[in-house]
């Protein structure tokens, strides 16, 4: 099976509230990049699908990541090629030149050319939280779409069996391939992803895998392409453009209780919620 | 202005998600019609014309039995280019997010997703909405003349029935697409719970990591009494001690009820973005520098395996 993720790098989500807004835009400035964490969970979904987990070195498949961005995001690709991925492709752009719907018509024109069996996509980044380009990229290509996904189980590389994870549970659905598949979290626990390569007696590690050293030398030889990203597409209009940024409304502070007594007290008369 | 509505079912009725739509379309101040789709739909459709919309339009089809994505957005896309409608708008539910953009590509129409607020300028829509886990609000505009629209439902109040009876009528399906047959319902593992769905709760009891695997023990019979739906944060869920459709936070449910109990968590910046909406927010923590005592309007710095259940015997009092 050959797997295409599209993968995005973000500023460190744990610092979300250190995020500076000045003249209404927003400035990263002194934050440190990551890869998102859903798209590290791609990874690692497509690694699983296309490797026997017991002998992981052997690949049974390709996974080709692609990101979007200047030169340094090469370094968002190289790691996820030191975790196991064959090959990477840059397309060249500033994010500020970007919309979920113009990264969803590039990739629709990359996916025309490689030609992958499945994209693998994380459910949303966690810095725009758009949610919108593998459901995008599904309807440009004329696929099925298989949003959410908290296990996925390959019987025969030609269809999948994905259990999305919705507001009241879990939908189960199956999709003939080619296909686009997001993940959510629970994607990388153990027992998440099975496929017909791999023994059904082996059990994944939680999370995602980590590169050896090893691995980080030898991920700077694999071949890592720049695209244009007018090659993909001449029509590079945003459909959404952001006029201003804001901060929250900061919550005033609140005030520490002693006991149990006192905090139905204040519940019942100052807040008068019970 | 014209804006359509899809609803959202539960069985054969309108979940309350929908009703958070139709106040994004009250609170555009545009008339507005409510696309109904299902099988088995006339319930739900004389359940929506009880809001004022202009029409209620009815996709009734074997074929929309299950919410597929590739099933559902043909029908939508077709419905609002029949109509010339300007604005589709469906509320942010797992079910929104699937449908939604493949409705906005098959219109060529921007997408602007989990908005939380809308101001109506003359006629030019400026969309509001969280971004980096609601660390910030970002205003947008969509360029396209038709704009598709996703709202957070904990943002926009559920609109109440106004009486009347708009008409209703039944659309016309559109040929089936490609990618419809490549989809197959296979099941529904629905989580079985006779509490209230988190999104319409007036009252929520969450649950961290700390409470391990008594988190339904001590955290259940509190929910019972308060007639509370339970949440859980991401570290929780995790680790199995929750089941993950109760996960509140950036990427899980994100609520705003009037009285939010924060049980043995930390506050991570991703369950701050699920839950500061809130309108009175209680934490129980042992660790006094816990982060979630900085959103909490009551702070109790307890151990929970005590504090919960004299909490229970307090409220029985």
């Amino acid at each position: 099976m050959k797997v295409l993720v599209p993968l995005k790098r973000v500023s460190d989500p744990d610092n979300a509230n250190k995020i500076k807004i000045a003249g209404g835009k927003i400035d990263t400035t002194g934050l440190e990049w990551k890869p998102n964490p859903f798209d590290e969970y791609a990874v690692e979904t497509a690694l699983r699908l296309t490797e026997n987990g017991t002998n992981p070195k052997q690949r049974l498949g390709e996974v080709v990541v692609v990101t979007f961005g200047p030169k340094e995001t090469e370094m968002t690709l190289r790691a996820a090629l030191a975790t196991g991925a064959d090959r990477a492709i840059r397309i060249d752009a500033k994010d500020e030149d970007l919309d979920g719907d113009l990264v969803a018509r590039a990739l629709k024109a990359l996916v025309e050319k490689e030609k992958p069996d499945l994209v693998l996509a994380g459910k949303q980044a966690v810095d725009g939280d758009s949610n919108q380009v593998g459901q995008l990229l599904a309807e440009y290509l004329g696929w099925p779409q298989a949003t959410f996904a908290g296990t996925i189980k390959s019987e025969d590389d030609k269809s999948l069996v994905v259990g999305r994870e919705i507001d009241g549970g879990t939908l189960n659905v199956r999709v003939t391939l080619p296909a686009v598949v997001t993940v959510d979290l629970r994607i990388v626990a153990p027992k998440s992803v099975t496929s017909k390569h791999t023994p059904a007696t082996h059990n994944y590690a939680d999370g995602v895998r980590f590169a050896a050293l090893m691995a980080i030398m030898a991920a700077k030889k694999k071949p890592l392409a720049e695209v244009k990203l007018a090659d993909l597409t001449t029509d590079t209009a945003l459909k959404i453009k952001y006029s201003a940024f804001e901060p929250p409304a900061a919550r005033k502070a609140g005030v520490k209780v002693k006991t149990v007594a006192e905090l139905v007290q204040k519940l019942k008369t100052e807040a008068k919620v019970l | 202005m014209n804006i359509l509505v899809i609803a959202e079912l539960h069985e054969d009725s309108l979940r309350k998600s929908t009703h958070s739509a139709i106040t994004f379309a009250k609170n555009v101040g545009a008339p507005f019609s409510i696309l109904v789709l299902g099988s088995g739909a006339d319930k739900a459709a004389q359940e929506a014309a009880t809001f004022g919309a202009q029409k209620v339009l009815v996709a009734d089809d074997a074929s929309l039995k299950d919410p597929l994505a590739e099933r559902y957005a043909p029908v939508v896309a077709q419905v609002a280019k029949a109509g010339n409608f300007d604005v589709v708008v469906v509320t942010a539910s797992s079910y929104g997010k699937d449908i939604a953009p493949r409705v906005a590509a098959k219109l060529g129409a921007g997408y602007a997703t989990d908005i939380s607020g809308v101001k109506n300028d003359g006629g030019k829509l400026t969309f509001k909405r969280p971004v980096y886990a609601g660390n910030a609000f970002g205003y947008c505009e969509v360029q396209t003349p038709v704009k598709v629209v996703s709202v957070r439902q904990s943002e926009f109040a559920a609109a109440e029935p106004s009486g009347g009876a708009s008409p209703v009528e039944k659309v016309a399906l559109p040929a089936a697409d490609p990618a419809a047959a490549r989809v197959e319902f296979v099941s529904l593992e629905a989580a079985k719970s006779e509490r209230p769905d988190l999104g319409e709760a007036k009252v929520i009891v969450s649950g961290g990591r700390a409470l391990k695997e008594r988190f339904a023990e001590v955290l259940d019979p509190l929910a019972n009494l308060l007639g509370a739906a339970v949440g859980a944060s991401r570290a929780a869920c995790d680790a199995g001690y929750a089941p993950p459709e109760l996960q509140v936070g950036q990427t899980g449910r994100v609520v705003a009820p009037q009285l939010y109990f924060a049980i043995g968590i930390s506050g991570a910046i991703q369950h701050l973005a699920g839950m500061k909406g809130s309108k009175n927010i209680v934490a129980i923590n042992k660790d006094p520098e816990a982060p979630i005592f900085q959103v909490a309007d009551y702070g109790l710095v307890q151990d929970l395996f005590t504090a919960v259940p004299e909490l229970i015997t307090e409220l029985k009092k």
